[in-house]
């Protein structure tokens, strides 16, 4: 490496080193090839994403729960990604596809799991059991170091500006409907009672969405209830007994 | 160093105010539109965090028009062209020890809470977890890391090109403005606002601050380049533009999203699951590619020649270096989605191209250690020079490990683990951390023109007292990522999983504590700086260092 003459770096200490507009256009391009290359294929490529049924756009309510979630950066501590490893298959279920989440906006794979995976959480414990996991998370699991959320079955959810949420989703491509919209309001207070006048309609929209008080506490909309609503429709949307993962559509 | 025949007009522009100059206009419009943006946000967000926030935000930019009127009134910023902009700099080095500290701080809460949860303060959600933690990444990536890589750019910049910084008041809006998205974004958390992309979680208003700041970043040190009075671009320079061009990219391109107001806190991103993880992992490789490695390259590329007083140990190998490092990192993003439902064509490629990433990583290494030659015995002598070194070290121990980790069977193990937490502290703490401090302890003697730093014993301890902090902290995390995952992967006799999950949570009870002590003795060695730094610009008497040699100054220069 002593200070032989080539041809290279005369042409770099001539060109690059000269003009920086040429230096900066040239890191432009040489930056750019990987990220197209690697990712603008995914926003075309069909099968990237597996055609199932049953995924459907999250209710209001499960929606803010997810924001709830997103707020308290539960994402540092779990991911929503099950790898299609054996372990990882028998502890926590069938492996993630990505339809499964191709309505997050943003996702929520995660990459540190200092708790479980909660892919689908959804319908493994009861109501009940959330609510004391977020009161005081070592009352049901001792040896558990999550922070307590015991503020959050007392804070009424703010949930007049939900339409704006579901506006901004469509937006970015979540198939909410105009009815969807103009019901996202009452869609809230729907869910959370399993006697509403409008369970038809909203079984309509939103077909399966579990309809109950989530937080055990009928008089008030908090955002436990939220939370839990969305905890419990983790993983849940795809029924596995139909689905077939070896099927040609479905490997990748 | 060829003599440069225009040097001679430097002289010529002497003394300028900026009083009347536009940009000083330009800068007040800013300031005026985003007062009255917060002001109105204050008044009609949809959410409370919002209406909370908005009322931070109106202050800082109140604080910003006053300071500007204020400017102005007497006579505007003074642009010496005969002088290098130090201010600036030791604005930048001031900055860096404070964020540094606090950033490191929160590390350590944050360390001990995993170790007893009962300091997640129970009354007040914003101390938990969950909100801690990227107040504590982003307080050392963006505001420790970031303003060293201000501080250190502009300060490189200026010597390598032999003028004063280009743009007037454009340099102290790129600062101020900073440490204002630094303001807005570390609020922004504690109250629960969050866009929940990792390292990318400040809201939609910052980032378009952010980038406002950053275009000005970016043509201020073009502009620099512009008005060089040496006739070829230095080689950190090359680095320091690479890093502010991609970071510009990669941060628009992630940070895409809409607003559910325009008025209020909350965003959706653009992009929805798979095609949202690779932007995201896109994004954060990328900020470790180019923020954490590109930019303090820089400082190597400088600083290491510098302080030993060699020149560069190849030319040729750091141009294959700068074009294969950035070229190579730009791919690395998928292997953090190994084995996920990203299609396996894209995780084969990212793991491709981060193990082709050793080479040039270590031919980066190499180039920085073998400037050494013939100088090596500083490493006995400095321990500016010992830290700077070992620095390198480091980068060379966390670009190995990397590629290793990257591997689609290791990752099967490392993944979710605190092995990865282990591995991006060996690079933080060791490559980011040291390299920042070996710089910052070279600028404090030049910048306020002292002999040396007030104790050179303190650097010393400041050395030890922060590698046996580092090597606790990787040993135990290594410890602990294996643990996890050999432990969930564990089946026993029978066929069925050996372990809960809870038992591994359980058995990081003392890898945690370990951890957390291993945090606290790096900020031990961080708070020891800050003393000496102290004690060295108050002026106290210092230590005759041979080490330090005065630069010199422009008007000398040519």
């Amino acid at each position: 490496m002593s200070g032989k003459k080539s041809l290279w770096s005369d042409l770099h200490k001539s060109l690059f080193e000269k003009n920086s507009l040429i230096l900066t256009v040239g890191v432009l391009v040489t930056v750019s090839i990987g990220g197209i290359v690697e990712i603008a294929p995914l926003f075309y490529l069909d099968s990237t994403i597996e055609e199932v049924e049953g995924v459907r756009p999250y209710t209001p309510l499960e929606q803010l729960g997810r924001d709830i979630y997103i707020r308290e950066g539960c994402y540092n501590c779990h991911s929503q990604m099950i790898r299609p490893l054996r372990d990882e298959v028998e502890r926590y279920g069938h492996y993630s596809l990505a339809a499964e989440s191709m309505y997050d906006h943003p996702f929520q794979w995660g990459s540190k799991r200092t708790g479980p995976d909660v892919a689908r959480v959804g319908g493994r414990y009861s109501d009940e059991w959330h609510r004391d996991h977020m009161r005081r998370p070592q009352s049901v699991v001792p040896e558990s170091v999550m922070p307590a959320y015991p503020f959050l079955e007392t804070s009424e959810l703010a949930f007049d500006n939900v339409e704006a949420n579901l506006r901004a989703l469509r937006t970015v491509g979540v198939p909410y409907d105009d009815v969807m919209l103009a019901a996202a309001v009452s869609d809230v207070e729907t869910q959370l009672d399993p006697y509403a006048d409008d369970y038809d309609g909203f079984q309509e929209r939103y077909p399966g969405a579990v309809m109950r008080d989530f937080d055990g506490n009928p008089d008030q909309v908090t955002e436990l209830d939220a939370l839990i609503a969305y905890l419990q429709v983790l993983g849940t949307m795809v029924d596995f007994s139909t689905y077939e993962a070896e099927a040609d559509e479905n490997l990748r | 160093m060829k003599a440069n025949p225009g040097a001679h007009m430097i002289s010529a522009q002497g003394l300028k105010r900026a009083g009347s100059d536009p940009s000083t206009a330009i800068v007040l419009l800013i300031t005026v539109l985003g007062a009255l943006w917060s002001l109105f946000a204050a008044a009609y967000a949809p959410d409370a965090a919002m209406r909370g926030q908005a009322w931070l935000i109106l202050g800082g930019f109140l604080t910003g028009i006053f300071l500007l009127v204020g400017s102005i009134a007497s006579g505007g910023v003074v642009t010496d062209e005969r002088e290098y902009n130090e201010s600036l700099i030791k604005a930048g080095v001031i900055a860096s020890l404070f964020w540094g500290v606090a950033g490191l701080l929160v590390g350590v809460v944050i360390a001990f809470q995993l170790a007893f949860p009962v300091l997640n303060l129970e009354p007040f959600g914003f101390t938990s977890f969950g909100r801690l933690r990227p107040l504590h990444t982003s307080a050392v990536i963006f505001a420790f890391g970031g303003n060293v890589l201000l501080a250190t750019s502009f300060y490189v910049v200026q010597r390598t090109c032999r003028t004063r910084i280009a743009g007037g008041i454009w340099p102290w809006f790129v600062f101020w403005g900073y440490q204002f998205f630094i303001l807005i974004a570390a609020s922004g958390y504690l109250i629960g606002i969050t866009q929940g992309k990792e390292y990318a979680e400040p809201e939609w208003y910052a980032d378009i601050w952010l980038t406002l700041v950053w275009v000005a970043y970016l043509l201020v040190f073009l502009g620099t380049l512009w008005k060089r009075k040496e006739p070829h671009i230095y080689v950190a320079n090359w680095f320091y533009l690479a890093f502010i061009v991609t970071i510009a990219v990669l941060h628009v391109v992630n940070n895409l999203a809409m607003p559910v107001s325009w008025l209020g806190s909350q965003s959706y991103s653009a992009f929805a699951g798979v095609q949202d993880a690779l932007t995201q992992w896109w994004y954060g490789h990328n900020a470790v590619g180019f923020f954490l490695t590109a930019g303090f390259l820089g400082i190597m590329y400088y600083f290491i020649p510098k302080r030993v007083n060699r020149p560069v140990y190849s030319y040729r190998l750091s141009i294959i270096h700068f074009w294969s490092l950035i070229f190579i990192y730009i791919w690395a993003g998928p292997h953090h989605l190994h084995y996920t439902a990203l299609p396996e064509w894209a995780q084969t490629l990212g793991m491709t191209f981060s193990i082709m990433l050793w080479m040039p990583s270590w031919g980066g290494m190499i180039n920085g250690l073998m400037t050494l030659s013939g100088a090596w015995d500083k490493l006995r002598t400095d321990p500016v020079v010992r830290m700077l070194v070992m620095s390198v070290a480091f980068y060379g121990m966390s670009t190995f490990e990397g590629p290793v980790m990257s591997i689609r069977a290791v990752n099967a193990l490392s993944h979710y683990t605190d092995w990865t937490i282990g591995h991006v502290h060996s690079g933080a703490l060791g490559w980011v951390g040291f390299v920042s401090f070996g710089a910052l302890y070279c600028l404090v003697p030049w910048l306020w023109k002292r002999k040396g730093m007030y104790s050179k014993a303190l650097v010393d301890w400041h050395f030890w007292i922060a590698t046996i902090g580092i090597l606790l902290y990787i040993t135990s995390m290594w410890t602990a990522g294996i643990l996890q995952g050999l432990w969930w992967r564990t089946y026993n006799a029978l066929g069925f999983l050996e372990y809960s999950f809870v038992e591994t949570v359980e058995a990081m009870h003392v890898p945690y504590i370990i951890r957390a002590v291993g945090g606290v003795l790096y900020l031990v060695g961080a708070l020891i700086m800050v003393y000496n730094v102290y004690r060295t610009v108050r002026g106290d008497e210092v230590e005759d260092d041979e080490n330090v040699v005065d630069q010199p100054a422009l008007e000398a220069a040519k």
